[in-house]
C-alpha cells in the first residue's frame, strides 16, 4: 500500500491505487487492450482526494467505536468509488481539523499528500444522538475552498454511524464525478447456502449488515430487487417445481404472484417496475414470458425448442431483452426487442451465460466459457460487451469459477460470485471495478447470485 | 261338416238373442223415466268428474337449481300437491327439490277424484370413490424401479439415445399394466454449467422423457414433470462416471 502511493506515476497509468492488485492489472490491460470505454475508463485522470479521520466531539465513551467505523466506511466508500486517487493515511497531516476554521489547506495539498480534495469533519455524540458535520474542501483553492458541508443526526448506533458515512460519500461523489449518483448506499440481494436449503440475504454495497430476509425453510434462486426496491422477486422450489416468488420488503412477507404450471425460473423487472420477464415452461418449453408484477397478462415473447432462460431488460429503455437461449446447442447470449421481433445473437460461441445489461444500456456483463468442453483450457469467467460493436473484454482471469455479474447503479462496478475450487459451497460474492479492477471479496463461502439494487 | 256349421249359427243365434233380451230389460230397471239415450255423451253440471295436468320445466335439473310448476284442472272444489300442500285450482310454483321427486296433484271435485303426476330427476354430483383395490394396486417401488428405469443423457443435451427408447418402451408397458400409478419426471444436470440454464435444460430433459411415455401410450395426466436442474445432485464427485450419473430424467412414484 505505502509503496504503490509513493510511486507517483499512478496518476498517468489511471489506476485505483489497490496495492496488490495493480501487479495483477498490467497483465491483465495488456492482454485485454479493446478500445472499450465504460464507465470506469472515462479518459480523465482521478482525483486525488485525502480523507482526514474526524474530529472527536465529545467525551462520551460510545464516541470512539462508532466514529472508527464511521472513518472506516467513509475512507472504502470513497476508495471503492473508483473515481478518486486516495492519499494513504500515513501521509497525511498531523493536524485533525473538525471544523473550516481548523482548516489550513495549504497543509494538504503541499507534498506528499498532495491532495486537491480534501474530506474532514467533527463527529460526536450529543444526548444519545450522532452529531456529524462533514466538509469537502478544494485543496487548490485558497480564496473559497469550501465545496460541500453537511450536517447529519441519527441514532447512536453502528448502523447510524456507518448510513452517515454512505450518505455523506455518496455526496462527495455525486460532487466530483460529474453527476453520478453514488452507490454507498446501494444494496445487494443474494442467495445463502442454508444446509440443504437456500434463502435469500440483503446486504450494503460493501458487504457490511448481512441478514436473512426470506425463510422459506426451501431452495429459492434468483432474487431480483424491483426498481423502486419495494419487492424481491425470485424462484423458490415447491411442490409443482420451481416457482416465481415475491417478497415485499415493506411489508416484510410473501406477496401474491400468480401461479401457473410448469417450471418458472429467473424473474427480472422492467426498469418502470410494472412487469416481471421470466423463463416459463407452461406451454411444454421453456420460453421467455412477460407479466404484470403480479403474474396476470402473462405473454409468451419466444418460440423457439430449447432451453430460454435469465432475461434482463434494458434498464435504460425497457424496450429490449437479452437473454440466454439453448436454440442451437450450448447456451448462447442474445438480445430482442420486448415484443420478440429483432433477435441478434452476441456471443459466437463457447457457453454463455447469467446476463446483466449495464444502467446505461450500452454493455452486457455475462458469464462465459469461451472453450466450453471436456478438457478444454480456460474456464467461466466473467466479460463484458459493448452492445453496439460486439466487441467485449474479460474481466476475470484464472480465479476458479465465475457468474452471475450484476451491475451497479452507477455502472462502475460489477458484483458477481465466484467459487475458486469450481464448489457450489465455495462460492463467495465478490465485487470489483467495470474494468476489472479493484477485486475483493464481500462474504465469505456460502453466498451466490448477487444482485444489486437499482439505486 | 255341413252338420256341424249347422250347430253352430244355431249357437250364434241364440246367444244373440239373449243379450238383446237383457239389454233391454236392464235400461228400464235403472233409468226410472230418464231416457239415458237422451242425455248424450256430456257429463251433467253436477255430476262431472275434475280433470287435472301437472307439468314441470325443466323436467331434470342439477342440485341446487329450481323447476316450474305448471298445473291447470277444471271441475275441481280443491286441488292439494303432495310435499306442498293445499294450492290453487290453476297455477304455478317454482320449486326447488333437493332429490328426485314425484309431484303428485291431487284434485277433488263433486264429480269425484283425479290425480295427475310428473317426475322432476335431480342430477346429485356423485362423490368419486375410490377405485376398486386391484385397479389401485401402485405396486411395489422395487418393481416400479425395475421396470421404470431413469433415462441418462449425453453431455449439454436433452435428446433421448438410442438405449433410452427401449428402457420407455419397458417403462410404458409397465405403467400400462398398473394404471393407478402416477409419476414424477425430474429433470437433473451436472453440476458444470450455470445454474438457472441448468434448470431450463433439466425441464427439457425431463419434458423429452415425458413426450416419449406420452408417444408410447401413457396419459400425459399420469406424468408430472419437475426440473431440479444441478439443485439436487446425485453423486458429487468432479469426474464423468459421476457427471453422467447426474444427467438424468428420474422417475418416481407421485404418491
Amino acid at each position: 500500500m505505502l509503496s504503490t502511493n509513493r510511486s507517483s506515476p499512478i496518476r498517468h497509468a489511471q489506476l485505483y491505487c489497490l496495492g496488490a492488485l495493480l501487479i495483477l492489472l498490467v497483465g491483465v490491460s495488456v492482454l485485454s487492450a479493446q478500445d472499450i470505454k465504460t464507465e470506469t475508463s472515462k479518459g480523465v485522470s482521478n482525483i486525488r482526494i485525502a480523507v482526514a479521520d474526524f474530529k472527536a466531539g465529545s467525551a462520551d465513551p460510545q464516541v470512539d467505536g462508532l466514529k472508527r467505523t464511521f472513518d472506516t466506511t467513509l475512507y472504502a466508500d470513497l476508495a471503492n468509488a473508483g473515481i478518486f486517487d486516495i492519499v494513504s493515511k500515513s501521509l497525511l497531516p498531523q493536524s485533525t481539523p473538525g471544523a473550516p476554521a481548523e482548516m489550513n489547506v495549504q497543509q494538504w495539498s503541499a507534498a506528499p499528500t498532495a491532495a486537491s480534495m480534501v474530506a474532514f469533519g467533527s463527529f460526536s455524540i450529543q444526548g444519545g444522538r450522532i452529531v456529524c458535520n462533514g466538509f469537502l474542501f478544494d485543496a487548490k483553492n485558497l480564496q473559497y475552498p469550501q465545496v460541500l458541508a453537511k450536517q447529519y443526526s441519527e441514532e447512536a448506533t453502528e448502523d447510524s454511524a456507518r448510513q452517515i458515512a454512505h450518505r455523506f460519500a455518496d455526496e462527495i461523489i455525486f460532487r466530483l464525478s460529474g453527476g453520478s449518483q453514488g452507490i454507498a448506499e446501494s444494496k445487494i440481494y443474494y442467495v445463502k447456502l442454508d444446509g440443504a436449503n437456500k434463502e435469500i440475504w440483503e446486504m450494503d454495497y460493501d458487504g457490511a449488515n448481512q441478514h436473512p430476509l426470506t425463510h422459506l425453510g426451501a431452495i429459492s434462486l434468483s432474487p431480483r430487487i424491483s426498481p423502486d426496491n419495494s419487492r424481491l422477486a425470485f424462484s423458490s422450489l415447491g411442490h409443482d417445481g420451481f416457482q416465481i416468488r415475491i417478497f415485499s420488503l415493506v411489508l416484510g412477507r410473501m406477496v401474491n404472484f400468480t401461479g401457473v404450471g410448469g417450471t418458472n425460473l429467473s424473474p427480472a423487472w422492467s426498469p418502470n417496475g410494472k412487469d416481471i420477464a421470466y423463463s416459463s415452461s407452461r406451454s411444454g418449453d421453456p420460453e421467455i414470458w412477460i407479466s404484470d408484477a403480479n403474474g396476470s397478462l402473462a405473454r409468451r415473447i419466444t418460440s423457439f425448442r430449447g432451453p430460454d432462460v435469465s432475461p434482463v431488460f434494458n434498464p435504460r429503455t425497457g424496450s429490449q431483452i437479452a437473454w440466454i437461449s439453448g436454440r442451437t446447442g450450448l447456451p448462447q447470449l442474445y438480445i430482442m426487442d420486448t415484443d420478440g421481433s429483432a433477435v441478434q445473437r452476441m456471443t459466437d460461441g463457447g457457453y454463455a451465460t447469467s446476463v446483466s445489461w449495464s444502467p446505461n444500456g450500452q454493455f452486457l456483463a455475462f458469464a462465459w466459457d469461451r472453450k466450453y468442453g471436456p478438457g478444454a483450457p480456460g474456464g467461466q469467467d466473467i466479460y463484458i460487451m459493448e452492445i453496439a460493436t460486439k466487441k467485449w473484454i474479460q474481466l476475470t482471469h484464472d480465479g476458479g469459477r465465475c457468474d452471475f455479474p450484476s451491475w451497479s447503479p452507477d455502472g462502475r462496478h460489477i458484483v458477481y460470485a465466484n467459487s475458486p475450487d469450481g464448489k457450489a459451497r465455495s462460492t463467495k460474492i465478490m465485487t470489483m471495478l467495470a474494468d476489472g479492477t479493484g477485486k475483493r471479496a464481500l462474504t465469505g463461502p456460502g453466498a451466490d447470485m448477487p444482485n444489486w439494487s437499482w439505486k | 261338416m255341413s252338420t256341424m256349421q249347422n250347430r253352430f249359427s244355431k249357437t250364434l243365434v241364440t246367444a244373440a238373442a239373449l243379450v238383446a233380451f237383457g239389454a233391454v230389460t236392464g235400461c228400464h230397471k235403472k233409468a226410472s223415466g230418464v231416457d239415458p239415450n237422451a242425455l248424450g255423451p256430456a257429463p251433467t253440471a253436477t255430476a262431472a268428474a275434475p280433470t287435472a295436468t301437472i307439468s314441470a320445466d325443466p323436467l331434470a335439473i342439477d342440485q341446487g337449481q329450481s323447476v316450474v310448476l305448471n298445473w291447470r284442472s277444471t271441475n275441481a272444489n280443491s286441488v292439494a300437491i303432495d310435499g306442498i300442500g293445499p294450492v290453487n285450482l290453476n297455477g304455478t310454483q317454482t320449486v326447488s327439490p333437493s332429490s328426485s321427486t314425484n309431484f303428485h296433484l291431487v284434485a277433488i271435485g263433486d264429480g269425484g277424484t283425479t290425480e295427475a303426476n310428473v317426475r322432476v330427476t335431480v342430477r346429485v354430483p356423485v362423490a368419486p370413490t375410490a377405485p376398486p383395490t386391484t385397479a389401485g394396486d401402485m405396486g411395489s417401488e422395487a418393481a416400479f424401479h425395475q421396470n421404470v428405469q431413469d433415462i441418462f443423457f449425453d453431455y449439454d443435451s436433452y435428446d433421448l439415445r438410442p438405449d433410452a427408447t427401449a428402457s420407455t418402451a419397458q417403462a410404458a408397458a409397465y405403467l400400462a399394466a398398473h394404471p393407478a400409478i402416477k409419476v414424477i419426471i425430474g429433470g437433473y444436470c451436472d453440476d458444470r454449467g450455470s445454474a438457472e440454464y441448468n434448470l431450463a435444460l433439466g425441464e427439457n430433459r425431463a419434458n423429452a422423457a415425458r413426450t416419449a411415455l406420452v408417444s408410447a401410450g401413457v396419459s400425459a395426466n399420469r406424468l408430472r414433470v419437475i426440473s431440479y436442474g444441478k439443485e439436487k445432485q446425485f453423486c458429487t464427485e468432479e469426474n464423468e462416471t459421476c457427471w453422467q450419473q447426474n444427467r438424468r430424467a428420474q422417475f418416481s412414484l407421485d404418491r
